[in-house]
């Protein structure tokens, strides 16, 4: 595993989102408020490109760095775990106004705060992992 | 001295990017890491950082290789050195704010912030270590957290995995997840945060 190219990219998300204020609280609740187009502009013209991309990545049978065909492993579709546990992710973002990945980058631009928010992240994550085979699926 | 081009690059992205950047930028952030063989999305963190710390003792949930997935602990170190270069060297000319409209400025005076000369600061103040002694503050960080990473491992994805990784690949099931965090967030927007915020 080649460490420093991760960081790099890493970085480049960081900045991305920071510059982009992707991580602000207030572009959140203005996403959730329909009073901007910005958010939904970051996140469609996103996938509309990371379509065309899959797409010519599939077609052109693309190797990765490691030599393979680039696979992209299907979801399962069974629908109950996308919208419940989807739900209680949407209460989490528009509550805290961070998704997973601007709460690291907010930890970085001085916001240290964010240490009990990651604490936190994984002592849910934890919960889900003690309670997955109660939960419906 | 620091030549006259590389102070013009700084300029350059110091300025508040536009939409079109960003989903430019996260595509080829997405497309990197399917080019090395791996696959976006940032909440995965959550599971390796508990296996990493002894939880596959108590639930096979966290049973796994988590080593084999270093990689992704490394992006996630990449994204804290991003923002502290963003927030300390790429700072916008006009302040730490957040470019919201106007119409955003208004409904969040109504829901009680104060803003100086109108300008709305990139992050709340409730984003401090003070603000934990508050119940809003907590309510904010602590529950904000827990609902993030048992909501995220749920659905097997958050915003990165889903909406990004996940829609690009036209999966049905990250279609699904991506209407689940709607829902949630605008049940959140419009039923819970008048009881918080008053």
């Amino acid at each position: 595993m080649r460490m420093s190219r991760y960081i790099m990219i890493g970085i480049l998300f960081g900045i991305t989102m920071y510059k982009t204020e992707a991580v602000s609280w207030f572009r959140i609740y203005e996403m959730f408020h329909f009073q901007s187009f910005h958010m939904y502009g970051i996140i469609f013209s996103a996938i509309a490109l990371g379509v065309v991309v899959v797409q010519w990545i599939k077609r052109k049978h693309l190797k990765s760095s490691e030599g393979q065909e680039i696979k992209i492993n299907d979801k399962d579709k069974h629908w109950p775990r996308y919208i419940f546990g989807g739900f209680i992710f949407g209460l989490g973002w528009a509550l805290a106004g961070v998704c997973p990945g601007p709460m690291f980058v907010l930890m970085g631009s001085g916001y240290t705060v964010f240490i009990v928010f990651l604490l936190s992240a994984m002592t849910g994550t934890f919960v889900y992992g003690l309670l997955r085979k109660k939960l419906p699926h | 001295m620091v030549p006259d081009f590389l102070i013009q690059i700084k300029d350059f992205i110091s300025q508040p990017w536009p939409w079109y950047v960003g989903g430019l930028m996260i595509v080829a952030i997405m497309f990197l890491l399917l080019y090395f063989g791996k696959e976006f999305g940032i909440s995965a963190n959550f599971r390796t950082m508990c296996a990493a710390d002894g939880a596959g003792d108590m639930a096979d949930f966290f049973k796994f290789d988590w080593q084999s997935q270093g990689w992704n602990l490394l992006v996630a170190l990449g994204a804290v050195f991003g923002g502290y270069l963003a927030a300390n060297y790429f700072a916008s000319p006009d302040g730490n704010i957040a470019h919201v409209s106007d119409a955003t400025i208004e409904s969040l005076k109504g829901l009680g912030f104060n803003f100086e000369n109108g300008e709305v600061p990139l992050v709340p103040e409730f984003y401090s270590w003070e603000a934990l002694f508050t119940l809003k503050g907590l309510l904010v960080i602590v529950g904000g957290g827990f609902l993030v990473g048992f909501g995220a491992r749920y659905a097997g994805g958050c915003t990165s995995g889903h909406a990004i990784s996940g829609m690009s690949a036209l999966q049905l099931g990250s279609l699904y997840a991506v209407i689940g965090f709607f829902a949630g967030g605008l049940f959140m927007t419009y039923i819970l945060f008048p009881l918080i915020f008053n």
